[in-house]
């Protein structure tokens, strides 16, 4: 079945999964896990430099450029202001000018503060930026990020690193329908089924890093991911059937032998 | 002199300009984002912007983050 293109603010990409480069035992099981997810773009976090050991491998040395799209985040701001600092030097640090924008809320669910991220998106935008922002699954604060100038809306489907699954179908549905620009369920994700709900549910795409950074097998888990996505996508573009309380048989009901 | 670089106190000797300190510090330049004083640094000015007493200095870069 052809599928149609998968396009963030005009850049197009073929997979439809997006992973983490944060939490894995090392930079080399990173790259195979990215390789085996078949993922274009990955996501990074700006920090401070080392300045005491410079021993440090790079990341940016197990990260294929010419193949992965690099998307800098803001994760760990928690003010509009904060963030914007971050958006600006991740841009000065990196090839484009695309931000993951993250302000968070609270500590302990790492929950949006959607007043802050929608503040950060219009400067943001304002100043040329693309802006991805990760929300929570409310179908308004999607809709006023997207008034904005948000690129994406991304939607968590539960707490980041929780690997719940999708929390709130009925949301995701509804941002769905309300959505104009590509909708990526961004954190909650746990296992291949998760990934494949937000996928069946209309998603554009799924962001994710503890879920295969996590696993006992990462590149098993990237793999698993990968196939997910594309089923899910798949089922989503083929209609699935309704649901119903009784049994409909499949094979037919005449000509039942000695009846 | 002494200036603050990524939050913590850091002595020099004289004056040096930003691409002085970064190679200094062995850091490649173009894998940085450097902000000088809450100013962000452009890449081609790091041969002209001098560091002098008192200025802070955050030298950022890309590391693993989902």
């Amino acid at each position: 079945m052809i599928d149609t293109p998968f396009v963030i603010a005009g850049r197009t990409f073929t997979s439809r999964l997006i992973v983490g480069t944060g939490k894995y035992s090392s930079y080399a099981v990173m790259a195979q896990a990215h390789e085996a997810s078949g993922a274009e773009m990955v996501t990074v976090a700006v920090r401070r430099v080392n300045i005491s050991d410079r021993s440090k491998e790079s990341l940016l040395d197990y990260i294929d450029t010419k193949r992965m799209f690099i998307l800098p985040n803001t994760a760990g701001c928690y003010t509009a202001d904060e963030a914007i600092r971050t958006a600006r030097l991740a841009r000065e640090a990196g090839l484009s000018n695309w931000i993951k924008l993250e302000v968070i809320g609270d500590e302990r669910t790492l929950f949006p503060d959607n007043e802050a991220l929608i503040e950060a998106t219009k400067v943001l935008v304002k100043e040329g930026f693309v802006v991805l922002p990760y929300t929570n699954d409310d179908p308004i604060a999607c809709r006023k990020l997207e008034d904005a100038g948000a690129a994406a809306v991304m939607p968590l489907g539960a707490p980041i690193g929780s690997g719940l699954g999708i929390q709130n179908i009925n949301n995701l549905r509804i941002i769905r329908e309300f959505a104009r620009v590509p909708l990526i369920v961004d954190a909650g994700v746990g296992t291949a089924s998760d990934a494949a709900l937000a996928m069946e549910l209309g998603a554009d795409g799924v962001l994710m890093n503890t879920a295969i950074a996590g696993a006992e097998k990462p590149v098993a888990m990237a793999q698993a991911m990968k196939h997910a996505v594309i089923a899910g996508r798949l089922a989503y573009l083929a209609g699935r059937i309704p649901k119903r309380m009784y049994a409909n048989a499949s094979s037919p009901v005449e000509g039942m032998v000695g009846r | 002199m002494q200036i603050t670089l990524n939050g913590e106190r850091y002595e020099l000797d004289e004056p040096i300009t930003v691409a002085g300190l970064l190679a200094r510090l062995e850091i490649d330049p173009r894998r940085v984002a450097v902000e000088h004083n809450l100013t962000i640094i452009k890449r081609h000015a790091y041969p002209e912007v001098v560091i002098g007493d008192g200025d802070t200095l955050e030298i950022v870069n890309f590391v693993g983050g989902g």
